[in-house]
Parts: C-alpha cells; structure tokens; sequence
C-alpha cells in the first residue's frame, strides 16, 4: 500500500469560457497535511469540490482513499469529511442532535451513533454542550461542531476549505491541534480508542488521516507537510514549506525606520530592489540575488535623501508570504 | 489633537443579547484605528451605530463632532463607509457604480470621477461590468465608492475579507497613501497581522472592548510574561526512524502547557510558542520538554498573544 490518500492526476474543469482548474495533480499521502494556498479565484475552492465528488472534472483521474471518484465514487466519497466556512448547520437542533443526522446520513448503524458521537465531541472539545441549540453556538464552536460533523463516520480524509475564516484565535489555535492530532501516525494515548481493531481512532488505520486545507493564513500554510500555490487555475509551484523559502534565501531584507512612506519611496527607487512590501511597521524587500549588500550599503544614504532614518537592516529568512508575493509578481 | 471619534458606554443590545457592551473609547485626526476581533464580538454594530444607521440601547457618540443620535445626515455625508459586503451593483460598470455614488453624496465636479478611478488604479476598467470583476478589483471599486467625495474620515468594515494576502497587502498601501494625506481611518478586521498595520489597536471580544492602544503598548501591558519559540526539527516532516513520540507536536504541546510557569502553549507557524511567567528560563523548557533537539528562543510578542491572553483571561 503506497498510502497515497488523495490523488488528482491530470484533473481540469471549465465553466464556460474560464477554466478553473487547469490540468491539475497533486497526492496527498496518509498523515500530510498539504496546504493549498493562492488568490482568490485561483481554483482552490473549485479543485476541492472536485475532489469531493461535488462535481466531475472534464477530464483526468481523481481516486481518494484508493477509490476512483469516476468508477466508484460512493466508496470514494465514504472516505471523506468535508468542511468549509459556509458549512450549513440546523441552528434549531441541538448540538447531539445535528451529530445524529450526520451520523444517519453516513449510514452509521443505529447502535453504534452515540458511542461514537460522544467521542468526537470530546475530541473536538464539545461534550459539555450536547444538549445546546447550535444556533445558539459561538462561531468558534460552531466550527469545531462542523469538524466533529465531518469526522462522525471516521473518514481516511479531510477536505477543509478555508475552516477557519473569521474565526477566533482561541478556536483557530484548538482546531489546528485537533487537525495535527488526526494526522498524527500513531493514535495518541488520550484519544479513545474504537470496539474492535486497536488502530481505530479518530483517524483509523496506520499512518493516520490525510488532510488538504486551503488557507488565507501563511501561519497555518508554514505548519503543513507541503504547500501548494494555485495561480489562474494552475498548481504553479509545490513543496515543502521549508524548501518553498529557500528559494528567497539572502533575498528578504528587514527594514525599521520612520517615516516608513518614505523610507519605502527610497528602497523603490534602488537598483536591484524587486519588490517593496510594508509589514506593519516595518518594510520587507525582496532583492536580485546577491545584491543585498549593495543595497543595504545604498539605502541609508537613499533614506537620508528622502528625508528618512532607518533605525535596522538587517537579512530575515524568508517567509511564505514573501515567496506567494514573488510567485504572483512572476 | 483633533478628535474624530467619541464614544462614551456605547451598548447595543438586541433582545437578550448585548451585542456591544459599554464600549468607550476616542479616535483622533489622522490615526489609522484597528478595531480587531473574531467574527460575532460586536465591530460592525458598533460602526453601524457610528454612522447613525443603529440606535444605540445605552450610551453616547460623536462622530467629528455631531451626535449619532440627533444629526447622524451629516455624520453620513461627511464620512466615507466600505462595507464588507462591498454593496457594489453587479450589472452595472465600473464607472456607473462609481457615477452612481458620486451622484448620492452630490459631488458634482466633472473629473472627479475619474480622478478617483486613476488614484485606485481602476482607469482600465471603467467600462468592466462588477459581475466580471475578480474580487480584488471589486474590493479596489468599494473603496473608490467610499472615497469619491473626499471624506476626511474612513469607516472600512472588513476590507480585506475574502480576498488574498498579497491584494490584503496592496490594499494596506493603499489606505496609507489616504491617511498621509490627512485621512482618518477606521478599520474593522479579525486579521491579527493586519492589527499590527495600525497606530492604535482596540481589541473586541463577545461585544466588550478589551483594551485599546498601540501595538507596542498592547504587547508590554497585556502580556503576562516572557513568549518563547520551540523550535523542534523535523516534527511535522515525514522523515523515517523517527520513531519517538517525542517528536509529535501535541505531546510537546502536553509537555510545555504541565511546565511549572508555563501560562499558555499553542501552535505558531511552523513551531510551537509558550508564554511563560517571567521567572522561567530556556532551560526549564528544554528540561519539560525532554525531547533532543530543540531550539528555544526568546521570541517577538504578536497581537494574537495579546489576543489569547486577554480573552482568556
């Protein structure tokens, strides 16, 4: 078993005139988590659905938990647990009650719902507020109500579509230990563990759950296996996040200083300077490579210039975010 | 100083819940005020009271001196308001939601229009129909609809929702360019490193106002202690061999929240971070974490950790 949970290979769809996803492969092996990451209107949101089975691509493969989406979609999509931000909840049933349904429409027998039902909700933090009306949730525990939902019928993998948009940190901060805790490759100690084989957990089998997440958030993207940035439709660039910012390395330069308009104006206007970016109170510029010692050099004198002090300078290592910005200036 | 902003106990309530609870606080010329917070802890209602459009249940306001409750007409004709849901008008172009607004705030001068196009980077798509428009343009044409007679004060709720961190980026500048001409600005977002883009900072949660000042002196007042980074390598790669469960973040996580002196530990990016009290050293950590190798660096204090710390209390 090669362990490859989630494949697209080759997988594109129009609408109309627009393609919005464009020859697209990606494989998510058990226990990643690959964060898929770019603009709006990139294909991000079109590709999960894709591979949801929500609708069908035009052509190429897409097989999710070792089941083609096209010959065998229902096992296919018994593998899966989907959530995104507008997930739909039914605010007049309770929180135990909105589990039960789920529970139902994935076809869990009527005996085994509410064993477990208590444990995903004591896995996702919700136990105490079975019996609270989910209209009457906070939005943070709505969300983890939609997770607990998405997880009822212990699905190999997790499709989550912007999960925590406009969410609380407090929430942001549980629902991504509840996301490495899935994917972990052995079921931690504190997780209950299901009737029958040892290796039920909350992610069943060795090797744990695979889970795609696309995410606004360069924090949450920095923390997965591997990252994917989507760009018109395409996958344009893959890999480790580490790897993704060594692509920058020597290039990002810090600067502090005031006034910080100014001090930007006087960058821009430098030889080797690519790109100049405020980052709340200070600038981050992304220089050709091995120019930065001669724009550190030239800088001071371009912020006196301007009528600027600059109070550091200094090379950071990369972030992320620097690498998206340079990726979509291409 | 002039002040453009005043509140006094602003409170709203809507049946049993208090959407806004007691909000006091005052925004001066020229300031670009943050007002942070999750989804639900009270931002828009309390701008909607702003601009005269909610009656408040309890309390008071000025907006550049008028009272929202006795003259919010020019409060609303002086002030410029971008929705989060834009309120753009999907068939209609660029220029004709633009000719559109111009014509409701009664500005009359003829190149107006497209001086406002020019200065938001829209000339090329005056004759684009909204409905074609990819979000971050759209995003560009509410903030022109709000701009186009020349306000002196900015209510922006949520502008960056929905759209991606490098437009978020773009727009941020674009902000900037209007408040060093003088513009105040305030910004509703529950993006915590957008915060950190602002002069001052008031922090919401569940309708109360938490505290409210620079980030630098959110960082120094409201964190209990010293914040640390945990580095570990390797943690979350698939590398073989590496077979200790030590290596998993939760149990390193477990380990750092049972450390004597350890307030808070949580995932950061791609490591760990703990909020210590200040007593606690980077040895006592490594000691707790009992885990090989390991970085462990003071590090920088974010809003988020403000955040956590003040409405966890």
């Amino acid at each position: 078993m090669n362990n490859i949970l989630i494949h697209a290979q080759n997988i594109t769809k129009r609408f109309g005139e627009t393609v919005a996803v464009n020859d697209l492969s990606l494989q998510v092996r058990a226990g990643e988590i690959y964060g898929l990451v770019g603009p709006d209107g990139a294909g991000k949101t079109t590709t999960m659905r894709l591979l949801c089975g929500a609708m069908r691509p035009e052509c190429g493969a897409i097989s999710v938990g070792g089941h083609s989406m096209l010959e065998d979609p229902d096992r296919a999509r018994e593998q899966i647990g989907y959530l995104s931000q507008k997930f739909s909840l039914y605010e007049e049933l309770t929180v135990l009650e909105n589990i039960r349904f789920f529970a139902e429409v994935r076809g869990i027998p009527r005996g085994e719902w509410h064993a477990r039902a208590m444990e995903i909700l004591e896995f996702v933090g919700l136990a105490e507020f079975i019996d609270r009306r989910a209209g009457q949730l906070s939005g943070g525990m709505k969300q983890k109500l939609g997770l607990a939902s998405a997880l009822i019928h212990r699905p190999r993998v997790l499709l989550l579509d912007e999960p925590t948009g406009g969410v609380d940190p407090v929430t942001r901060q549980d629902f991504w230990q509840l996301i490495i805790k899935l994917v972990a490759p052995s079921p931690p100690s504190h997780l209950p563990v299901g009737e029958g084989s040892p290796e039920r957990s909350a992610g069943q089998g060795e090797g744990g759950v695979s889970v795609l997440v696309s995410t606004p958030y360069m924090d949450e993207a920095v923390r997965c296996t591997y990252v994917g940035f989507m760009k018109d439709g395409r996958l344009v660039v893959e890999d480790k996040p580490k790897v993704l910012r060594e692509r920058l390395a020597g290039r990002i330069l810090e600067v502090r200083g005031a006034p910080l308009m100014r001090l930007r104006r006087a960058a821009e206007g430098l030889d080797g300077i690519e790109s100049v970016q405020t980052f709340g109170d200070r600038l981050h510029l992304r220089v050709q490579a091995g120019t930065s010692g001669a724009v550190m050099a030239n800088l001071t004198g371009a912020a006196h210039q301007a009528g600027a002090e600059i109070s550091s300078i200094k090379e950071v290592h990369p972030g992320l975010e620097d690498v998206f910005i340079a990726l979509l200036e291409e | 100083m002039e002040t453009v902003i005043q509140t006094q106990d602003l409170t709203k309530k809507f049946g049993d819940f208090t959407a806004v609870d007691g909000v006091t606080f005052e925004v001066r010329a020229g300031e670009v005020l943050g007002y942070l917070g999750p989804n639900g802890s009270g931002k828009t209602t309390t701008i909607r009271m702003l601009l005269g459009l909610l009656r408040p249940s309890a309390g008071s306001a000025t907006v550049l001196g008028y009272d929202i409750l006795t003259q919010p007409e020019p409060i609303r004709s002086r002030v410029g308001y971008m929705s989060q849901k834009f309120a753009l008008y999907d068939e209609l172009t660029v220029r004709e939601n633009l000719e559109f607004y111009a014509g409701v705030y009664g500005v009359r001068e003829r190149g107006h229009i497209e001086n406002t196009q020019a200065r938001l980077g829209l000339s090329e798509m005056t004759r684009e129909r909204v409905s074609d428009l990819p979000v971050g343009w759209r995003q560009r044409l509410a903030l022109a609809t709000a701009i186009v007679h020349g306000p002196r004060l900015l209510f922006l709720d949520e502008p960056t929702s929905g759209v991606d961190p490098t437009a978020r980026r773009d727009f941020w500048d674009l902000i900037y360019e209007f408040v060093e001409e003088g513009v105040t600005a305030f910004v509703t977002t529950h993006y915590m490193d957008e915060a950190e883009y602002c002069g001052r900072v008031g922090i919401m949660s569940a309708g109360k106002l938490l505290a409210m000042d620079s980030p630098s002196g959110l960082k120094r007042d409201h964190l209990p202690g010293l914040a640390w980074d945990v580095i570990s390598v390797g943690t979350l790669e698939r590398q073989d061999g590496l077979t200790s469960d030590a290596s998993s973040l939760p149990e390193l996580i477990l380990r750092l929240e049972n450390c004597p002196g350890v307030l808070r530990a949580g995932l950061a990016g791609d490591h760990l971070r703990a909020i210590t009290t200040d007593n606690v050293t980077a040895d006592d950590l490594r000691k707790a974490l009992n885990a090989g190798a390991l970085q462990i660096q003071p590090a920088e204090a974010t809003l988020e950790d403000v955040f956590l710390a003040l409405a966890l209390g």
